[in-house]
């Protein structure tokens, strides 16, 4: 096991997303849900950072971002 | 900055037209990473297309683009790399674009077996003009204009582009997006017409008529008609029944065009000039 | 060295292309342009120039415009059917200002009408052939020489005006062999497109003000830009926003209606005393000046205005030339540059039309000319 996995979080671009489900429906741990618009809101506790929903998501609209240890 | 769309997107024309849900953003998405998995440089590469939905692609990469016209991609993407054959080309066409009034080029580029990597955005209907049936439409299908089902018959493009002479011909799916970009890394990579075919979805207009649901119902319905060509080998004709093969399916290394010119010039003693 | 020989018409227009500079041709076999691709296809590589012939008429117009983008001089040639195919990518090319030149043969039409016979008919599809308001510089030779000239020039002005050009002969030019006196290599005018100087980042492929034409850098020279058939802005994206399109629209007409002096070119021939005055082009030209001669032996004083830009038509100067006289129109179709002219000088004017797919006789126009010094005697 890598004790120090690189930290990555999932960012969402409203203003891109149309809403269409599919990262939702395909998150192998169920870690995004639908807000009141449609779009996904991410835990962070269930999500392996698998990145699947970035490859599926039609809009560019949802990716992994590595954070920056120090910020 | 981390997306690959702030590396390779013209961000100030997105979001894209597609409809929500659409397959198209899935494929782009996928050549993209591709293209970034081999370190590319940007202005090495053209991407050309023709017209449809899938073929808008281009207006939204940040490379050298070019949006011809119907059917005609092959034919200007063949003046490109002919005209410059340092240059990377990569063509983004539909199955109309492509297998019905491109279908001529399609055949003559694989014929030539030109580099140029040709990925087609396979969503079974012309989109852009609101549902017709293209020569990749399912038989039986429904689309505005098979109001009673489609009595076509559609062609298999892989088969037809192998049976052609295209050196690289692969097939895969927006829901197997990382195996799809894994068939373009092969395909750019290999020195010869490379044809991808990627299964995608129109919710839109085809989904919702034929009745099989939204983007994400479609989605599954890849996931459950695709067969990677290495199980489908010990399956039965019955077993595969409504269903089609993903994966490498011809791979055979042939002269390229733009070689051969080079042997051309080279016997009628242009070598030394441009 | 000026070199003498004697050489086909379709052979001098691959000399003047080759001393233009073109360096691509994308081609399909038709008769009578073909001994065009065949020349191309023998000369190209001797100089590294890449020649390849296409599946279809189409797809040669493409293959064209896409090397013209990497920066090749690029040509095609073909005939009335293939001309036909042509058409919707010489529209792209128009919209896109990419620089290509267009050989059109022409034979006796329409459709596959009689390939070896010659023919003027497709000297209105030259201007308006493509869908949508589009200009069109269309040069015609009248022999072997002037070919090679306005081939030469048809390169020049496609590269200046970031423009498709059409160069029309017909199939008497394109299969006459005649003595043609061939500039030493590198004494000819070449002009090559402007390429921008700014910064990628500063570079928008389509910003130049009405009368002028962008600078235009080649696919793969550090300046990544979208080209599309659509309308597009300044930066040269899809647009539908009136002002937009408006503008653009009007700046492809105003590249070449501004720039007309540069672009006209036409000549006069014993037009200062003439009473009758025979407006002529391409073959029909030869047989107009041979009436002519006949007719001034026979004491009846016509001149010939004979136009080597067919479009822009060289308006001014006929107004100017046909005042006070009696206009008649040789040509081998129906009438069409006849009814250009009547629209032009604002008078009726007579034809001498041939479609059986004969040139046109000089005994038929001195004909005319009888009847016309009659009518005005």
């Amino acid at each position: 096991m890598d004790n120090n996995p690189p930290l990555k979080r999932v960012i969402v671009r409203e203003q891109w997303c149309k809403a269409c489900g599919i990262c939702i429906a395909f998150c192998p741990r169920q870690a995004l849900s639908a807000d009141t618009s449609g779009k996904p809101t991410w835990n962070t506790d269930v999500c392996v950072r698998c990145g699947l929903c970035e490859q599926r998501c039609p809009d560019f609209a949802i990716y992994l971002e590595e954070v920056n240890a120090l910020g | 900055m981390s997306s690959l769309a702030d590396k390779y997107l013209r961000g100030h024309k997105m979001p894209h037209i597609w409809c929500p849900g659409c397959g198209n953003g899935i494929i782009t998405h996928a050549v993209l990473r591709a293209i970034d998995q081999l370190q590319w440089e940007r202005d090495d590469i053209v991407i050309v297309s023709g017209i449809g939905c899938s073929s808008r692609a281009p207006g939204y990469l940040d490379f050298n683009t070019l949006h011809t016209t119907h059917g005609r991609a092959l034919a200007f993407a063949t003046g490109v790399k002919h005209g410059n054959p340092r240059l990377k080309v990569i063509v983004l066409t539909g199955d109309g674009d492509c297998a019905a009034i491109g279908g001529n080029h399609l055949i003559h580029a694989c014929r030539r077996n030109i580099d140029i990597t040709a990925i087609v955005y396979n969503n079974s209907i012309y989109g852009m003009t609101s549902g017709q049936f293209s020569p990749l439409t399912p038989t039986g299908s429904l689309a505005t204009t098979a109001p009673y089902g489609n009595i076509d018959r559609a062609f298999d493009l892989c088969d037809l582009a192998t049976a052609a002479g295209a050196s690289f011909v692969a097939r895969s799916t927006t829901y197997h997006a990382n195996h799809l970009r894994d068939m373009i890394v092969h395909g750019l990579q290999n020195e010869g017409f490379s044809l991808i075919e990627a299964m995608t979805h129109c919710p839109t207009y085809f989904g919702r008529r034929n009745r099989i649901g939204g983007p994400v119902e479609m989605l599954k319905m890849q996931q459950e008609q695709a067969i990677p060509v290495q199980r489908a080998a010990s399956m039965t004709q019955e077993q595969l029944e409504g269903k089609y093969l993903i994966g490498e399916l011809h791979n055979q290394q042939m002269p390229e065009f733009c070689a051969l010119y080079e042997q051309v010039i080279q016997k009628a003693g242009g070598g030394n000039q441009r | 060295m000026a070199e003498k020989r004697l050489m086909q018409g379709n052979e001098a227009c691959v000399a003047g292309a080759l001393a233009a500079g073109m360096d691509f041709f994308a081609g399909y076999p038709i008769t009578p342009s073909t001994e065009i691709a065949e020349l191309a296809a023998e000369y190209l590589p001797q100089r590294g120039g890449r020649f390849i012939q296409m599946e279809d008429e189409i797809a040669s117009m493409g293959a064209v415009i896409g090397a013209s983008l990497t920066g090749r001089k690029a040509m095609t040639a073909t005939s009335g059917p293939g001309f036909s195919l042509k058409q919707e990518n010489i529209g792209y090319a128009a919209i896109t200002e990419v620089p290509c030149v267009i050989v059109n043969v022409q034979r006796a039409g329409p459709s596959t009408g009689i390939p070896t016979a010659p023919a003027q008919g497709d000297v209105m599809q030259a201007r308006w052939g493509t869908h949508g308001d589009h200009p069109s510089i269309t040069l015609s030779p009248s022999s072997v020489e002037e070919t090679f000239g306005l081939t030469l020039r048809a390169f020049n002005l496609a590269e200046k005006y970031r423009t498709p050009v059409i160069l029309l002969l017909d199939e008497i030019v394109g299969h006459m062999r005649e003595a043609v006196i061939l500039p030493a290599e590198g004494t000819v005018e070449v002009i090559d497109r402007v390429k921008p100087v700014c910064s990628p980042a500063e570079y928008r492929p389509y910003d130049a003000a009405m009368g002028e034409t962008a600078p235009m850098p080649d696919f793969g020279s550090g300046y990544p830009y979208h080209v599309t058939g659509l309308t597009h802005d300044r930066e040269g994206f899809t647009t539908s926003k009136p002002a937009e399109v408006d503008f653009i629209i009007r700046r492809l007409h105003s590249k070449i209606e501004m720039h007309l002096a540069d672009i006209l070119q036409w000549e006069e021939i014993a037009t200062e005393d003439a009473d009758i005055l025979l407006v002529a082009y391409g073959a029909t030209a030869r047989s107009a000046k041979a009436a002519l001669k006949m007719a001034r032996k026979q004491g009846v004083k016509v001149g010939l205005f004979r136009p080597l830009t067919i479009w822009p038509f060289p308006e001014a100067a006929l107004t100017q030339v046909a005042k006070g006289k009696q206009v008649i129109v040789p040509e081998m179709n129906l009438g069409q540059i006849a009814l250009e002219v009547e629209r032009i000088i604002k008078a009726e004017v007579s034809g001498v039309n041939q479609v059986d797919g004969e040139p046109l006789n000089p005994a038929k126009i001195l004909q005319a000319i009888m009847v016309g010094s009659e009518v005005s005697r």
